[in-house]
């Protein structure tokens, strides 16, 4: 078993193993989203107080949920990577990086549609909003800081560093914002706490939020592929490579 | 079922705007991001492609 | 030689150097006076808009003039190779970076505590709301000197370092903002500065524990 993890570490092993592994997820990716869609639309009873325009949240709570974890997830392998020296997990951790950007936009700008219609304004300094983003202005440090090293193993180290110092931050971060929040009387409406939640809405946010998930994998994969093939440009087994090849 | 006819369910109760505006961007924001990680890839095994049959050469 | 004579050394040496370039040090200073005058001019003379607004606009004003002075934290040393035989030295590195920021917040950011009554007087501010303005900046600005120097250690050598320093630390920085703007805040408005004062100081035990190990672990990062 231990030898099989360790084979997989290296890129030339995790090169084709990635390539099947993608359109696994993808179809996952797919079906959740396609049930979850179902369902946040066609099962899922109108909302008393908010009528139709709750639906947004189907996706709006997943991208955020998704957002968060990349980021825990990002810090993972990058701190991995500084620790045992391992490139494949560093390129893992560059590979999360925009799509974790990307869902915290998402997550703001679905937010920010449906505070429009319930706040009557498309932003709200709210605790949960401004902490998302901060979040996305630590992502885009992340890929500013990445992609400003030439030199790659310098990068990874670099930005496992800035990833570890901004995972140690998040908390305080989100617990300063919450307290200036309460101290400015802030809104009090919160996006998740829609009252008598369905078990069908929950049913409908979950499998989106799940259908994220797979999407996210797939496609950190897809690049951490494409990031391989770019940083180990000059080894033997990329030379080797079928599409390379032909 | 919720809606009685397509134009009801296009119009969300007059939410139409927000929900579309989500859900559209949601969804072309994940159709681009794969399509760029495509192109990136496509350009990694090229460039790798004209530098092998450089070197083929000029052996 | 023991930890403290090794930290005094260090900051000595640096505020040598700091004096021989005055200009510098002076700049940040003027930066900091020149934007909070820019808030007024900007927003209109109403004392009582001026009053509410004074301790983010000092606040911010602070941020941005430690975030200016960053790139000199390390830069000089790396350039003449002295940071590499700091790196090199028995002594630990974490305790030279450690006089490094200390020698930092000496020069850049003592001088805007200092001036900060002086400004807080120009948004009419109360005596008491202006004592609590200098303790709030006294505990944040060198929690501003320790988070920055993580910034610029990351970012020492690197291309459009100077504006990188700034996408990296200011987010870091929003919690000392927010304890610091709110403690003058609450002091205006009669809730008390004890609770905010008290979690800036706790942050800058927490940064003062952790930051300068982070900061070590990007220098060697750096001169690899």
């Amino acid at each position: 078993m231990r030898m099989l993890t360790w084979k997989y570490a290296s890129p030339q092993y995790f090169y084709p193993l990635a390539g099947k592994m993608i359109p696994w997820f993808a179809a996952l990716a797919v079906l959740f989203g396609v049930s979850g869609l179902w369902l946040g639309f066609f099962v899922a009873p109108t909302d008393a107080q908010q009528g139709e325009g709750y639906r947004i949240i189907f996706i709006h709570v997943g991208a955020s949920w998704m957002s968060m974890f990349i980021y825990l997830v990002m810090a993972f392998w990058a701190s991995i990577g500084l620790s045992f020296n391992t490139r494949l997990s560093s390129m893992m951790a560059s590979a999360l990086a925009p799509t974790g950007a990307m869902f915290a936009f998402l997550s703001l700008w679905t937010g920010a549609l449906w505070g429009k219609p319930m706040w009557g304004t498309w932003w709200v300094w709210d605790a949960r909003l401004t902490s998302e983003l901060i979040l996305l202005f630590l992502y885009l440090g992340f890929i500013a800081l990445q992609a400003a090293i030439d030199e790659p193993r310098r990068a990874d180290k670099a930005g496992a560093i800035l990833a570890l110092v901004g995972v140690v931050n998040v908390p305080i971060i989100y617990f300063s914002v919450k307290w200036w929040n309460t101290l400015h009387q802030g809104a009090s409406v919160s996006l998740t706490q829609a009252p008598s939640m369905a078990k069908t809405m929950l049913l409908g946010m979950l499998m989106m939020a799940l259908c994220f998930w797979m999407y996210s994998i797939a496609v950190a994969l897809a690049r951490v592929r494409a990031i391989m093939l770019e940083r180990e440009r000059n080894s033997e087994w990329v030379t080797q490579l079928k599409e390379v090849q032909s | 079922m919720n809606w009685n006819s397509p134009a009801e369910f296009f119009a969300m109760g007059g939410y139409g705007f927000y929900v579309w505006g989500s859900f559209g961007v949601t969804t072309l924001a994940l159709l681009i991001e794969p399509l760029l990680i495509g192109k990136r890839q496509s350009e990694a095994v090229k460039s790798l492609q004209r530098e092998l049959s450089a070197k083929e050469r000029s052996q | 030689m023991n930890a403290f004579s090794v930290l005094s050394a260090v900051v000595q040496r640096d505020l040598l150097v700091a004096l021989r370039r005055k200009s510098e040090v002076l700049t940040t200073l003027f930066f900091f006076v020149i934007v909070v005058s820019l808030f007024p001019l900007g927003i209109g003379p109403e004392m009582d808009l001026l009053r509410k607004i004074a301790p983010g606009v000092l606040w911010v004003a602070a941020l941005l003039a430690t975030m200016l002075s960053l790139n000199r934290l390390f830069a000089a040393d790396h350039a003449d190779g002295t940071l590499e035989q700091m790196a090199l030295a028995p002594v630990p590195l974490g305790l030279l970076v450690t006089g490094k920021v200390v020698a930092h917040w000496l020069v850049s950011g003592l001088p805007l505590v200092l001036i900060a009554p002086l400004l807080g007087l120009q948004f009419d501010l109360a005596p008491r709301a202006l004592t609590v303005l200098m303790i709030s900046l006294l505990l944040g600005t060198p929690l501003l000197s320790l988070i920055g120097a993580i910034g610029a250690a990351l970012t020492l050598g690197v291309r459009g370092g100077g504006v990188l320093v700034s996408l990296l630390t200011l987010p870091l920085y929003i919690p000392a903002l927010i304890f610091g703007a709110g403690a003058v805040e609450a002091d205006i408005s009669g809730l008390g500065a004890a609770g905010h004062l008290s979690l800036l100081a706790a942050l800058l035990a927490l940064a003062a524990f952790f930051a300068p190990w982070a900061t070590t672990a990007a220098l060697r990062i750096a001169l690899e």
